[in-house]
């Protein structure tokens, strides 16, 4: 095959990704784009094998197909719900291929540079490296944390700003000596060095980062898992590789700072970690009289919504724990069919990834027509006559917007509580994921609804 | 402990302290109910549906009394006229009371209480605040006299009060000034509203302004800064100037509007007069005229307390007990409101009531404890926010938006200077690059920045709610990575192929997994 046929073949498959990516601007573009996206993978390996492998041919396919079927099935079988554990742990596959094809192209003795671009080179198999560890043991740690595996709150090591400056400083020291080193073995050290100082980095970066700064965290490490990808593309000269290692960089350093927006908070010190450091002190504060919540019961709840017009359904990472979408679906469906007008408000950071909220409301079958933005109903909020709450907490606190000492001060929160009535469903009092008390659930006009949300869910649906 | 019930014997009163309903829950919080034979008669309960909620009843008032640990009346006790002997002689010794008892008028009774060692809650002494709203029976009473007062109106009125056009020709929706949009004055305002009028309303306390217009009536303004919030979420006297210009505001509704109600009360003072008679005179005939604050003398100066007058053509209603008049709803509102209060008072649902001085609500509703005279209660501590509910969302509102209004000049300026500075930062490392570089890495960075535009352009037009595919589908091309190891696959060295085999192996679970999962999301996005 030759040079020239195989540049053309990359740029088809780099443009099919552009095109995979900008086909997700609309729900029926998307799935069209999905399969250029494949299209484009399939030209790229396909070319790539017929170009570079000569032999082990039969290892190579039973290792794809093997690695193939063991995806197929994980994607298949993956709940919903569960999205954000999924999309952690591939990110965390990204990363250790990098890892592995770093260690395999440094350890390659036939490639031979001389003078800058050997410095170049060096510099980025070196950085290849480090992003893919640091994606990997990130990763690692996120899917532990947004599994359960691992506690969700932060791990806050005393000085863990310098430890992470000292960390940062040891790379880039060993890095001197990486380039520097006059043999191979000695370079070998400095890079296994390396490794373990960026593994650690990774572990520490993500476990000092609280659990509801989630989204940020996973569009992080999708955001890594691109650059490590492009690292390696400098490495390995493929510009395919750059390409799209730049579009998956971006995308997610993109989606980073939609969540960060979306809370209020600087890239900067989501990354630093810390959510919740002043919890205690604010909930102190905030504390002594905070009032009693009015409950309310099923039948009450049933009578309330049958005589709404306009209904807002708020959704939380508590409903995809109580695996209630499908309730709540077929309640909106009801609700809808006796005339009443409902609709879903959508934060930007519901839930532990960006988006998760809409592909558990699409799994119901929730028309996606009914399906709304923040921004485009916050403003509706005074004329709804009924607002469900549905595990939401921290995205719907009007502390955000009223108490400046709050740690979630500043945040964009659905207004839920301008609404005639608010219920908010709801397992027991405990504060959100930000640890912060949550004036709305004594406001007057909130109803607390208290129990696991599916349950109540299906006998709303009953009582409907 | 035992709840006894009495009738309520005051003249033309209905209303009754308990319902069955209340009754069955006020047994599961451990009470035992004896009722007055009869008490619930005006109001429409039965002995009988007591007697199936659970209760006990007794024949007369005085076996009642004898039964019952903790009295729970609608109004304070007072003399039978029929029978000429007091309710205070009836009650024990050491007996609980609960009822509306207005210590401020009634200082009297208040010693009376005292020396029969009794302990009393004034259900209108419970204090203002969030925490306190369930057992509130004021705002209860007030929002039932609210709706009453359209009913009554509406009664006095000859016409409808929505606008019609009708075979038999077109009429007018009827117009309504609602004064003083407290709780009654904003139920008065939903009900007229409800019927089809056109309502306005004035209120001295600007941040009601917000809660006339949610209630989708207009909000009558002055000209005039001058903020009439009083202690409590009540309203206190204003000045002679801006009485003057809200004055000129009501003479000059008083000629439009057909239906005017008034609501205007300051706490412990006589109500303000607010209609003049000239205005009464100014209005058209057939105009009526409610007057919520009758019992306090009255807003309308031609107001007549409980009885319903017509001057110059105008119906003035003066009745002082509208939620009377709708007793079977008082009477479940107040017994739910009673019942909230003695849940607060009995925290371990023993049947056990416990007078709590150290709580507030309680400290506030106890005028006498134990015959000691404990009211009026210390001014409660109420954080920085106003203690009224209405004006809590306006600040909440306006607060954030003038910060952000002082901080954005500065914050603009702050940015347009750092802007410049990456941007330096970056042309420096692009000429020490270019000076550096080979032609092969130039080449690969041209391709990695313009890609990186790409990726900033296209990803911007992403639907959020696509958000969660997007990640799993850069997840899957970003496994392109496996293109490095397939490079290296076949290699000499065993262990370069060794890892080449890991990675293609950890990264075709990548491709296959994040396409697929991706597939089987935008399958769902169908709708």
């Amino acid at each position: 095959m030759t040079e020239n046929l195989i540049s053309v073949s990359y740029l088809g498959a780099a443009a099919l990704f552009i095109l995979a990516l900008g086909g997700l601007k609309n729900n029926e573009s998307a799935r069209r784009g999905n399969l250029y996206g494949m299209i484009g993978m399939t030209i790229a390996v396909l070319v790539t094998v017929m170009a570079f492998v000569t032999k082990n041919y039969s290892t190579l396919i039973i290792v794809m197909v093997g690695g193939g079927a063991l995806g197929f099935v994980l994607s298949r079988r993956v709940q919903m719900t569960q999205m954000p554990e999924l999309v952690a742990i591939l990110h965390s596959l990204v990363g250790l291929a990098a890892v592995l094809i770093g260690y395999a192209n440094f350890l390659d003795t036939s490639i031979h540079y001389n003078g800058v671009e050997r410095t170049i080179h060096d510099i980025e198999v070196f950085i290849s490296i480090g992003i893919g560890a640091m994606t990997f043991s990130g990763s690692i740690v996120a899917y532990g944390k947004l599994g359960g595996m691992i506690g969700g709150q932060p791990m806050l090591l005393p000085a863990r700003h310098w430890l992470n400056l000292a960390m940062l400083v040891a790379v880039v020291i060993v890095g001197i000596q990486f380039v520097s080193a006059v043999n191979h073995a000695e370079a070998q050290t400095m890079l296994l060095i390396m490794t373990v100082i960026t593994l650690v980095f990774g572990i520490h970066m993500v476990a000092a980062i609280g659990g509801a700064d989630m989204p940020v965290v996973i569009s992080m490490l999708n955001s890594y898992s691109g650059w490590a990808a492009a690292a390696t593309g400098f490495m390995l000269s493929n510009d395919l590789l750059i390409v799209t290692g730049a579009l998956v960089g971006s995308s997610g350093a993109i989606l980073s700072y939609i969540m960060c927006r979306a809370m209020n908070r600087n890239f900067i010190s989501v990354i630093a970690g810390g959510f919740g450091t002043a919890t205690s002190s604010s909930s102190a504060a905030a504390g002594g009289d905070q009032g009693d919540v009015t409950t309310i019961d099923i039948a009450e709840t049933a009578q309330l919504l049958k005589s709404a017009k306009q209904v807002m359904v708020v959704p939380g990472y508590g409903m995809a724990m109580a695996q209630a979408q499908h309730a709540i679906s077929d309640i909106a469906k009801s609700l809808i069919e006796k005339g009443v007008n409902v609709r879903f408000g959508i934060h930007p950071v519901a839930g532990r990834m960006p988006g998760h909220m809409n592909v558990l409301l699409a799994e119901a079958k929730v028309p996606y027509d009914i399906v709304f933005e923040m921004d485009e109903v916050n403003d509706d909020f005074p004329n709804i006559d009924v607002s469900i709450i549905i595990g939401a907490n921290d995205t719907v606190n009007p502390s955000a917007l009223d108490d400046e000492s709050s740690p979630i001060a500043g945040m964009p929160v659905l207004e839920v509580w301008k609404g005639e009535i608010t219920i908010v469903l709801k397992r027991g009092m405990a504060a959100g994921y930000a640890g912060v008390d949550n004036p709305l659930f004594v406001k007057e006009n909130t109803r607390m609804l208290f129990g696991d949300a599916k349950e109540s869910l299906d006998q709303l649906y009953k009582g409907l | 402990m035992k709840i006894g019930v009495l009738k309520e014997i005051h003249a033309g009163e209905k209303r009754v302290a308990t319902t069955p309903d209340v009754t069955e829950k006020l047994i599961k919080l451990g009470f035992d109910v004896v009722i007055q034979a009869g008490a619930g008669e005006a109001a429409n309960f039965s002995d009988k549906s007591y007697l199936e909620a659970g209760a006990n009843i007794c024949k007369d008032a005085k076996t009642t009394c004898d039964a019952a640990d903790v009295l729970i009346k609608v109004r304070a006790p007072q003399k039978n006229l029929n029978t000429a002997t007091h309710e205070m002689e009836l009650i024990r010794r050491g007996c609980n009371i609960i009822s509306f008892i207005w210590p401020a008028q009634n200082e009297g009774l208040l010693r009376q209480l005292a020396e029969h060692n009794i302990t009393a809650l004034a259900m209108d002494s419970i204090p203002r605040i969030s925490r306190a709203q369930k057992l509130d029976a004021l705002s209860s009473m007030a929002n039932i006299a609210g709706y009453r007062s359209v009913v009554e109106a509406s009664n006095q009125f000859g016409r409808f009060f929505s606008g019609q056009i009708t075979a038999a020709g077109k009429v007018a929706p009827a117009k309504v000034m609602v004064i003083g949009a407290g709780v009654a004055g904003l139920a008065a305002i939903g009900t007229a509203k409800s019927l089809g009028a056109i309502v306005r309303a004035f209120d001295t306390r600007p941040e009601v302004k917000d809660q006339i217009l949610s209630m989708d009536a207009e909000f009558l303004e002055l000209e005039f800064e001058e903020d009439g919030s009083g202690e409590g979420g009540y309203a206190k006297v204003m000045s002679k100037e801006f009485i003057e210009a809200e004055m000129a505001l009501f003479a000059e509704q008083a000629k439009e509007v057909d239906i005017i109600i008034t609501t205007a009360l300051i706490p412990g003072k006589p109500a303000p007069e607010l209609v003049t008679e000239a205005m009464v005179k100014s209005m058209r005939d057939g105009g009526v005229i409610v007057d919520l604050a009758a019992e306090q003398g009255g807003n309308c100066a031609l107001t007549v307390p409980g009885k319903v007058v017509k001057k110059y053509g105008i119906t003035i209603v003066g009745y002082a007990d509208l939620p009377s008049r709708m007793a079977a709803q008082s009477s479940q509102l107040y017994a739910t409101n009673i019942y909230n209060l003695l849940e607060e008072m009995c925290p371990e649902k023993n049947g056990e009531l416990e007078v709590d001085m150290e709580n507030v609500v309680v400290r506030g509703a106890t005028v006498v404890n134990s015959g000691k005279i404990t009211w009026p209660p210390p001014p409660i501590e109420v954080s920085t926010r106003k203690p009224s509910y209405s004006g809590q969302t306006m600040e909440v509102e306006s607060k954030p938006a003038t910060k952000a209004e002082q901080k954005e000049p500065s914050r603009v300026a702050l940015a347009a200077k750092s802007a410049w500075l990456p941007v330096f930062i970056a042309g420096l490392v692009l000429f020490g690059l270019g000076q550096v570089a080979p032609a092969s890495f130039m080449s690969h960075f041209t391709v990695f920045v313009l890609s990186c535009f790409i990726g900033y352009m296209v990803i911007w037009n992403v639907s959020p709610s696509l958000h969660t595919p997007l990640m799993s589908v850069t997840n899957a091309i970003s496994s392109i990575i496996v293109l490095g190891a397939l490079t290296q696959l076949s290699s000499d060295s065993s262990i370069i192929m060794i890892l080449s085999i890991i990675a293609v192996f950890i990264t075709s679970v990548n491709i296959i997994g994040g396409f697929s999962v991706t597939q089987r999301m935008l399958q769902m996005f169908k709708g």
